[in-house]
């Protein structure tokens, strides 16, 4: 063993992790900033039933980012995030987390695990548990079953969840089944989840439907808090929340047809020709 | 900013889930399970036959094979109640567990067989010279009861491997397993298995030495068999209570919303059906020296379906339930085949359309719903 050290001293990047296709080296749960890009969508098709949901979609969200996504009603935005969280495999293209991190060789869970966070449309809470049940699964920590047959709840896990009990504001509904929330309730504790699970580029879908105009405004204050902790990409209907979102400065993607056609900043795509004819002028 | 301080909600310090039994509930149980220990011997063996508090050897066969029951619904209540899988082949598990005692019983007849062979007399009586390769090492009791353990695991653990991989759920699962047990059930009917076809196993002589018949053997079984079902009503116990409960009922209410969280089900899934196929195997072990026989009929389907209305009748999801569930059904089968025979199938099929009915929760759902009023 230590002549065939000796005869090798040169320790490559081989030994280290993979080395991606890319020529970047591929460390284990990390993923590669270089580019400063966090997700990059090539040319990525997805149909149904002979209908084009997806139509070379290329789409590429910087770290740190906040995006915001726009588009009519079947415009293939659900579909998107559908591809990028494993929920459904595309028929071409790639999806990259990172420079690295090949998203469609992954199912739900590694996925996730690789640190990508999604909010659904609906809220999607787990009815039978109680509320910091809900925050204590989301958790970010080992997910095997192994670990969490012996793993008891620590005094700093009970910190966190106690932290973010208070930020999203449900204190006084800790014990109760989050079955028995409201609406917006629900809304703020899957975003409460999601502050858990700790992600690096968090997915959320339509986040202000079906809230009241207090609710939302608090939505909108959560949503600062997690600005700069990781990218966001926000799927969204509603124009005043997309403009309190982005700001002026912010990037906005307006999504037609399963593709982009326009890029810019809120002011700058509602004077497009193109999206005003598609999409706003409607 | 008095209130930038959060205190710590009260709920937080303790889980606020309904316990699996409440304070009151341990205090009556834990002084009852010593006293049954310390009463059964007594009242088995020293209470003379003519004394009222004389337990017979029928009354400890017979509440030692419902135990054995408990003990297999408890293992489905794992799967289905908190877990949402409805398994209709848990039998399988529960009688291949019994056949790898009843090996182990086979060989303790030695020559007392009648046909004074070494071999086991269904042997003899087909003709067969040797002992097939999967019968070598049976007679130790030792390697007997770890087979108990790992044939019905390692069954289970292939068959939930590629059932939970393929994302097979629902009623589409539990068509399936009923197609296992009732294929393994038709394997065992032919004597080529050599497990004793229809017949199966009976005539034990006696168990690590005891003849089997004798009430202190029996005594003693029955003991065995109640520590047993403790020790799994605590196992569930702990499993169900522990965060790994909490993200296996999860799985049962929204398995999607756990994928998105990093969770992968399969391990989830895996371990909860190979540990309530183990269970039930350790229950049908029990269950084979107490009643003196094993064949095929115990995998047949209605068997597993009697063990999931058990779990249905005492509720779902509850460990407790099924217990009083399967003391419930099967005192009414061994009162009614008993009186009334025709009846008892008649009686089985009102129960599977009032329970859901009238009673979604069980006799559980019923006592905490009075306890709730009062």
């Amino acid at each position: 063993m230590t002549s065939r050290k000796n005869e090798t001293p040169y320790r490559g990047p081989a030994e280290m992790g993979d080395v991606s296709g890319l020529a970047h080296l591929n460390v284990a749960g990390e993923i590669d900033l270089s580019h400063k890009v966090i997700l990059y969508l090539d040319n990525v098709s997805v149909s149904f039933d002979g209908i084009k949901a997806l139509n070379q979609l290329s789409l590429a969200i910087d770290n740190g980012e906040l995006r915001c996504i726009i588009g009519p009603n079947g415009a293939g935005k659900t579909t998107m995030m559908d591809v990028i969280t494993g929920k459904t495999k595309p028929d071409s293209g790639h999806v990259f987390l990172g420079q690295t991190i090949d998203l469609t060789r992954l199912d739900e869970p590694r996925i996730a695990r690789a640190g990508i966070g999604r909010k659904f449309q609906k809220p999607t809470v787990f009815e039978q548990h109680s509320v910091w049940e809900n925050l204590d699964l989301a958790m970010n920590e080992d997910k095997s079953w192994f670990h969490t047959l012996g793993s008891r709840l620590s005094k700093k896990a009970l910190a966190h969840i106690e932290e973010t009990l208070g930020l999203i504001r449900l204190e006084q509904e800790a014990g109760r089944l989050a079955g028995e929330l409201s609406h917006g309730q629900k809304q703020l504790l899957e975003i409460g989840m999601l502050l858990m699970q700790e992600p690096r580029l968090l997915l959320l879908d339509e986040p202000a439907a079906g809230m009241s105009d207090h609710e939302t405004a608090q939505l909108s204050e959560l949503l600062n808090l997690l600005r700069g902790k990781c990218s966001m990409v926000v799927v969204e209907h509603d124009m005043e929340f997309v403009a309190a979102l982005s700001g002026r400065d912010g990037k906005v993607t307006v999504m037609a047809e399963g593709s982009v056609i326009s890029e810019g900043t809120l002011d700058q795509v509602k004077h497009d020709e193109v999206v005003i004819e598609s999409y706003l002028g409607r | 900013m008095a209130t930038a301080t959060i205190s710590l909600p009260k709920s937080l310090a303790l889980p606020s889930r309904q316990p699996v039994l409440g304070p009151t509930a341990w205090r009556i149980l834990a002084p009852a399970f010593f006293l049954i220990l310390a009463l059964v011997p007594i009242c088995s063996m020293v209470v003379p036959e003519s004394y009222p508090f004389h337990l017979s050897a029928y009354a400890l066969t017979l509440v030692g094979k419902i135990m054995c029951y408990a003990i297999g619904a408890l293992a489905l209540d794992l799967v289905w109640g908190y877990c949402g899988i409805l398994s209709l082949g848990h039998s399988l598990f529960f009688a291949l567990g019994g056949y790898m005692m009843g090996m182990y019983l086979m060989r303790s007849i030695g020559l007392d067989g009648v046909y004074h062979s070494h071999l086991p007399d269904f042997m003899v009586f087909l003709d067969w010279k040797s002992l097939p390769w999967y019968w070598h090492g049976t007679d130790h009791f030792i390697y007997a009861a770890a087979l108990v353990i790992i044939v019905p695991g390692l069954l289970a653990w292939l068959f939930g491997f590629f059932a939970f991989r393929s994302r097979v759920k629902g009623v589409y699962l539990s068509i399936i397993t009923q197609a296992l047990t009732f294929a393994c059930m038709l394997l065992f009917y032919r004597n080529e298995t050599g497990f004793g076809g229809n017949n199966g196993f009976t005539d034990f002589k006696r168990i690590l030495g005891f003849p089997i018949a004798a009430t202190g053997t029996r005594t003693g079984l029955f003991i065995l068999t109640f520590v047993a079902l403790a020790g799994s009503f605590l196992a569930c116990r702990y499993i169900v209570t522990s965060k790994l409960g909490r993200v296996v009922m999860a799985v049962r209410d929204t398995e999607s919303r756990l994928m998105f969280l990093g969770y992968s089900p399969l391990g989830y899934k895996l371990f909860v059906w190979t540990f309530s196929a183990i269970l039930c195997g350790i229950a049908g072990a029990l269950f084979v020296p107490q009643v003196g026989i094993i064949n095929p009929s115990e995998m047949s389907p209605g068997n597993s379906i009697e063990m999931a209305i058990s779990v249905a009748v005492g509720g779902r999801g509850t460990l407790f339930g099924p217990i009083l569930g399967a003391f419930i059904v099967n005192g009414a089968k061994s009162f009614l085949t008993a009186s009334l025979s025709d009846y008892w199938l008649f009686f089985l099929g009102a129960m599977f359309v009032v329970v859901p009915l009238w009673l979604p929760n069980g006799v559980v759902g019923v006592l905490r719903r009075l306890r709730g009023k009062k």
